[in-house]
């Protein structure tokens, strides 16, 4: 059974503010599935989206352990289905000529798109649910994947939840 | 006012009331030694290592619950810091760390004494800085002292490039810190209050399990009134040792592996556990699912990450100690008041399990036994303000048990870490601390080999200690576990106890050194070296076979201790 969790962390934009997330989770033996950071709304602010697969009860030293960093103001608990998240995938897939069609209307049906075309060879970007880039990926397989990479989830809570998400917060 | 980053960091320590610092000069740190040669009113005490310099650091916080300072260069200094930090982490030792570093320009560039010391010392520090421009310094030094001292106390580090200490900046420093991530707990939640007093008024069989916090918290009092108006029996940790009276009726000896028996079956069948300040650390409880079985858990700590870490708690109360102790005392009173009888028949049951399973130990043979030296420096320190430290090993534990310690921040020991060599400059820097006070340190013949060059330290900067040495000439704790668990096989412990000559060497670095061979000499020689102001080593020569009973084996149950037994011979 799989207890996969995306936490939303924000963090002061300072030196060192990943390492040390980072560094505890090591330390402390948890596991990290995907990790994404970036910018936001506030400046010197980051965020970093974080995908752990663990028991409750680890998940909930996980978020008292981050929420103890100094350069930490906040960390949210993604539920699903209260949340957004979305992932952006660049896929580099063999495609002889007689095969390029076919793997084109593939990738529109996941509203992705070409970004480069080569004699033998096409890269996809494509943007969605991790869930809907994993069956994109298992479609083109058979194909030959010469290269992929994934940038890690991003997420946000709903607009539209009024149910307030689980939340350790320094700042409002 | 415009001045150097040196003078800026000197300007810091002086507008944070800081009264000494420990440390060792260096390359890297060469600018704010200078300024300190121009002049401050900050004490430098010169440490021989800088490993010294951070255990003194360490004894001067515990010992007055103030920060301590260790101040080091960049590189091997730096490095030599690491276990004083490490140690500060485990046992939440408020102390500030300035290192020098290599030039900004140079970072990177594997740069002579260079080492990356904000990255080796990130998962054992609460947080770091490495200062990028002068006129961060006074804001990073407010905020490093802050974070050292509030929530739960801590290492920080504050690494200082040489340009940066050299360069110019307008000096003020700030009122207030800006540090928008860093909020620790501040109030006790009522209703937390009011649901853990009402279940520890109705308990039958309550047992107040207490921890370092509880010092750290400045909570003794509180306890005190808790335990007192309510009538709740009382165990305190190694490290919370002297938390609560130990010779009140109501203290019950010390928890975990070579605590009391009485201690142990007490935590373990008591109704419900009131965890104060303290973290469950596998030292106390042994087997973590066989720890206190049938127990309703009440945990008190101003971490929230420490709540339910290891022991689900039932009633978590997140918050300063001092406060939580305060309402629940008068919260648990009120129910008292209102009917609910006080535990009496509990308190009888582990009086009878004290009388039942006391603390033993051999006689019969020639040898000084190290219980009769804790026994004798005990009665001949009972009710003065005497601060003791120790090293790490049997000679602790023995000092655990039998030294009863009445007053908080007069056992200072390392627990968490268990580091060797912390007795002697842990007993200097608690020495700066409270020069009124009789230091002595309680050491092992292998812990004083580790820092006993800090003896130089004491001796010419006037802050005498006696170092009474529990010398059984092995590494006694480990020969200890070979004898029990591998078979008797002696692997690489024999110190021997006649070199190096402990009393000579007391000599040679500016003390005064006495041995103590038999149990006629002791009484005489401790005295005398109570009643010098001067630095002393004791050199007690032990009886090497002792083993420090009771035991419970590592990764056993606590109920399951192994106890003293009379030998054959002895017994027949």
């Amino acid at each position: 059974m799989t207890n996969k969790t995306t936490l939303s962390v924000l963090v002061e934009d300072r030196p060192g503010a990943l390492a040390r997330i980072a560094t505890m989770f090591a330390r402390r033996g948890f596991n990290i599935d995907s990790l994404a950071v970036g910018p936001t709304e506030r400046a010197g602010v980051s965020c970093i989206t974080l995908r752990v697969d663990c028991e409750h009860h680890t998940l909930e030293q996980i978020e008292k352990q981050i929420h103890k960093l100094v350069n930490v103001l906040r960390v949210t608990e993604l539920a699903p289905g209260e949340a957004i998240e979305r992932e952006l995938l660049l896929l580099k897939v063999t495609a002889s000529p007689d095969k390029r069609a076919e793997l084109i209307s593939t990738a529109e049906a996941f509203k992705g798109r070409v970004v480069d075309l080569g004699p033998d060879a096409i890269v996809f970007e494509l943007t969605g649910t991790p869930e809907e880039l994993d069956s994109f990926m298992e479609l083109a397989r058979p194909h030959g994947i010469q290269e992929l990479v994934r940038t890690g989830r991003v997420g946000m809570s709903r607009a539209s939840v009024r149910r307030p998400v689980r939340r350790l917060s320094a700042i409002n | 006012m415009q001045m150097n980053g040196a003078d800026a960091i000197l300007r810091s320590l002086e507008a944070e009331g800081v009264e000494v610092m420990f440390g060792i000069p260096g390359g890297a740190i060469m600018p704010t030694y200078d300024a300190m040669a121009r002049g401050t009113t900050v004490r430098h005490v010169l440490a021989r290592h800088e490993q010294g310099a951070g255990h003194m650091a360490q004894g001067y916080a515990r010992a007055s619950g103030r920060v301590g300072v260790a101040i080091a260069t960049s590189g091997p200094g730096a490095t030599n810091l690491v276990t004083p930090i490490a140690d500060a982490w485990m046992d939440s030792t408020p102390l500030v760390c300035i290192t020098g570093q290599v030039r900004s320009s140079l970072i990177g560039t594997d740069a002579f004494q260079e080492c990356d010391i904000t990255g080796i010392t990130m998962p054992i520090v609460k947080h770091s800085w490495l200062v990028q421009d002068a006129s961060e310094i006074p804001q990073v030094m407010k905020a490093a002292f802050h974070v050292a001292r509030t929530g739960r106390c801590g290492p920080v580090l504050v690494d200082v490039p040489r340009d940066i200490q050299e360069a110019i900046l307008d000096f003020e420093y700030p009122h207030t810190v800006d540090l928008p991530g860093w909020r620790p707990p501040s109030k006790v939640h009522p209703l937390q209050i009011r649901e853990a007093a009402a279940r520890i008024a109705r308990a039958e069989k309550p047992v107040l399990y207490v921890g370092g916090g509880t010092l750290n918290g400045e909570a003794c009092d509180e306890l005190r009134e808790l335990a007192e108006q309510c009538r709740l029996p009382v165990v305190t940790t190694l490290m919370g040792k002297g938390a609560f009276p130990e010779t009140h009726e109501l203290h019950f000896g010390w928890p975990g592996m070579h605590g009391t028996k009485w201690s142990n079956l007490a935590m373990n069948t008591c109704d419900v556990l009131v965890a104060i300040g303290a973290r469950f650390d596998d030292r106390v409880t042994g087997k973590l699912s066989a720890f206190a079985p049938g127990a309703t858990v009440v945990h008190l700590d101003i971490d929230p990450a420490e709540i339910s870490k290891l022991r689900d708690a039932d009633i978590p109360v997140v918050g300063p100690l001092k406060q939580a102790l305060a309402e629940l005392a008068k919260a648990v009173a009120g129910h008292r008041v209102e009917g609910m009888p006080a535990p009496e028949a509990w308190i009888r049951k582990i009086e009878a399990w004290r009388d039942e399973f006391p603390l033993r130990y051999g006689s019969g043979t020639e040898w000084l036994k190290p219980q009769r030296l804790m026994e004798t420096l005990h009665e001949l320190t009972a009710g003065n303000d005497v601060i003791f430290t120790t090293g790490v090993g049997q000679h602790q534990m023995w000092a655990m048990q039998y030294l009863l310690t009445d007053r908080p921040r007069n056992f200072i020991t390392s627990g968490g870490l268990g580091t060797m060599g912390y007795g002697i400059p842990a007993a200097i820097g608690a020495k700066a601390a409270r020069p009124e006070a009789k230091v002595v340190c309680v050491d092992g013949d292998g812990c004083f080999q580790m820092t006993a060059q800090e003896l130089t330290t004491a001796v010419l900067d006037d802050l005498p200690i006696v170092v009474v040495l529990v010398n059984n000439g092995y590494l006694g704790m480990v020969t200890q576990w070979q004898d029990m668990f591998f078979d008797g096989r002696r692997s690489h412990v024999h110190l021997t106890a006649q070199l190096p000559d402990y009393a000579k060497l007391a000599e040679a670095y500016g003390g005064v050194g006495m041995v103590v061979e038999s149990e006629a000499e002791l009484r005489p020689a401790l005295e005398e070296a109570l009643s010098l102001d001067r630095t002393v080593v004791v050199d007690c020569r032990v009886d090497p076979a002792e083993q420090c009973f009771p035991m419970i084996p590592a990764g056993a149950a606590a109920v399951d201790m192994v106890e003293y037994e009379d030998p054959v011979e002895a017994a027949s």
